[in-house]
């Protein structure tokens, strides 16, 4: 089959390799039918996550036919739509039966403090993703959804990740009524977290990225103020002044270890992978919030340490909050929420690009060539 | 001085006085991430999947005391990364003992990932890996500029290398001379 194989930093291609195959009995494996590239991925393909492995296919948002099962797998038959949760989740562990889906307990050996996810190095778990024509679901009882009836493919892959990421954002910043929040980023999951904190009852809400054709678009989606970072002088200053001096209520981390705007961060985090990334976003969002706010989280870093003013954390009574989002657990308000049409999900998909073209998308995503937003990779049984 | 070794024994909490008096299960800042059944108090006691079973090396934390019930299979540990890997996992994820080596060993296995790709006459296209067809169709400006300024700089690199190897030869050749006076 085709699959996207890494070969190291900034250098990924189109390869055949062997079909993947049952190897446990609550296994299926799913045709692929769309595959997008998150702003996590390009983490990987930076070079920036450890024990990324050459030879190992990326891909964590899926949606697919159900082409084979386990003998274990009662839920779903063959020929089933899915849309499949970047999580790998047994639905048994203390954590599963918490909720917690991006904590599982029996799907990653070779890391603790996260998961297993499709295709997110051996730090999440050393499985093949779904950026091929085929993958391996483990437990496929628990993740994988059958797609409802009529839901447009583009936004049933959108929900496998970027939606409850983005609406995980919102609810950790536990928002509330009136509450004026600022997004760090513009990405896909930026966009969708400003969209997010309207529906918990935003007042105002604010998003700080430095690239003009995304804060364009996020300004009509959300909608929402944008604001270039490059033109604002000091980001924190500009934050408070805009708050009365107070700070936002609510700040939320949507970019993680790639961003730009501090020169330390970057030379530290993104080109001497000395820390777990550059954690600018984070350091920003922890002293532009108010005194007693709440600091959420989704912005992807790597495990080692990071720079960040904890001793603010501190003195300003801060609640910090993060997780992998807990895709199954959401799934079901956000399909309603899909379905009558406040959200519009597949909006942010701007670029359809065959499989076999990966190499380019990664570089269009990663560069933002071409006004991109959201490249979704598309195998070739799915275009005919 | 002598070791003396800390004992410590499980409190029962119903004796403590003022225990959980004040508890109160709402201020939870977790919620609703997290539907609490304190299931962890009971430890790694839960009804486990089956194991997965291979003949893959699987490498697992030492945070951990087992495999997971399932796991990925992808790209093995093999040759040199594979030692360095394995080296890696012996300390825990809270080391830097763990991830520099494993960010050493992503370094060694690119090395390794061309070497395989030669093996198999297999000569990998590394511009088109690198999506400049993209470049080339979206950013053609930036993309020749890139190329110009490498391009003066390697020209640039090689004639002072060249100069600095033409004064040596210059020099190897008139020490002859002032030998022979």
């Amino acid at each position: 089959m085709l699959a996207m194989n890494f070969r190291g930093p900034l250098r990924v291609r189109i390869d055949h390799k062997p079909m993947p195959e049952i190897q446990h009995p609550q296994d299926a494996i799913v045709r692929v039918t769309r595959s997008c590239i998150c702003g996590s991925d390009l983490h990987l393909y930076n070079g920036s996550v450890p024990d990324t492995r050459v030879g190992m296919t990326f891909g964590h948002e899926v949606t697919g036919v159900v082409e084979e099962l386990g003998a274990g797998v009662g839920n779903l038959k063959i020929g089933d739509q899915v849309l499949v949760p970047f999580n790998i989740a047994c639905g048994k562990c203390v954590f599963c039966q918490q909720e917690l889906y991006g904590n599982c307990h029996e799907s990653n050996s070779q890391a603790t403090a996260v998961g297993g996810i499709f295709g997110y190095s051996h730090t999440g778990g050393g499985y093949d993703g779904g950026q091929a024509e085929y993958v391996r679901v483990p437990y496929a009882d628990v993740g994988p959804t059958v797609i409802p009836e009529g839901m447009d493919p583009d936004d049933a892959v959108m929900l496998t990740d970027v939606v409850p990421t983005g609406y995980q954002a919102a609810e950790m910043g536990g928002i509330q009524p009136g509450d004026t929040v600022v997004v760090f980023g513009a990405g896909p999951v930026g966009i969708m977290a400003a969209r997010c904190a309207w529906l918990f009852g935003a007042g105002r809400v604010i998003v700080i990225d430095h690239v003009d054709y995304r804060l364009e678009f996020v300004k009509n989606y959300a909608p929402c103020e944008a604001y270039n970072f490059k033109s604002l002088g000091d980001v924190v200053v500009f934050l408070k002044r805009t708050t009365d001096w107070m700070g936002a209520d609510v700040c939320i981390d949507a970019v993680g270890a790639e961003a730009a705007g501090r020169v330390m961060q970057t030379i530290l985090g993104r080109k001497l992978l000395m820390q777990g990334g550059s954690a600018t976003a984070l350091h920003w969002a922890i002293n532009s919030v108010k005194k007693g706010g709440i600091v959420s989280i989704v912005g992807v870093y790597g495990p080692i340490d990071t720079l960040v003013p904890i001793g603010n954390v501190v003195n300003k009574g801060l609640t910090l909050r993060g997780n992998q989002a807990s895709v199954k657990r959401l799934l079901p308000r956000l399909i309603e929420h899909v379905q009558n049409g406040i959200l519009d999900p597949k909006a942010l998909i701007t670029h359809r690009i065959p499989l076999e073209e990966v190499s380019d998308a990664y570089r269009i995503f990663s560069a933002k060539l071409d006004n991109c937003i959201k490249p979704v990779l598309i195998p070739p049984s799915a275009r005919s | 001085m002598e070791n003396t070794a800390i004992e410590n024994t499980v409190q029962d909490t119903s004796q403590i006085k003022g225990w959980g008096v004040d508890s109160d299960t709402e201020n939870d800042p977790t919620y609703p991430m997290k539907h609490r059944n304190n299931g962890e108090h009971a430890g790694y006691s839960w009804e486990r999947p089956p194991q997965q079973q291979t003949d893959v090396e699987i490498l697992h934390s030492n945070e951990r005391p087992n495999v997971s019930a399932v796991f990925g299979t992808s790209t093995p540990p093999a040759g040199l990364s594979g030692m360095i890997r394995r080296y890696a996992f012996k300390y825990s994820e809270s080391s830097y003992g763990h991830w520099l080596p494993l960010m050493l060993a992503d370094r060694v296995g690119v090395v390794e990932g061309y070497l395989e790709d030669f093996s198999r006459g297999h000569v990998p296209n590394v511009f088109a890996e690198r999506g400049w067809k993209a470049e080339w169709k979206h950013n053609r400006t930036s993309l020749v500029k890139r190329v110009l300024v490498g391009a003066v700089v390697a020209t640039a690199a090689v004639a002072y290398l060249r100069s600095g190897s033409d004064d040596s030869s210059a020099k190897k050749e008139r020490r002859p001379r002032r030998a022979r006076r």
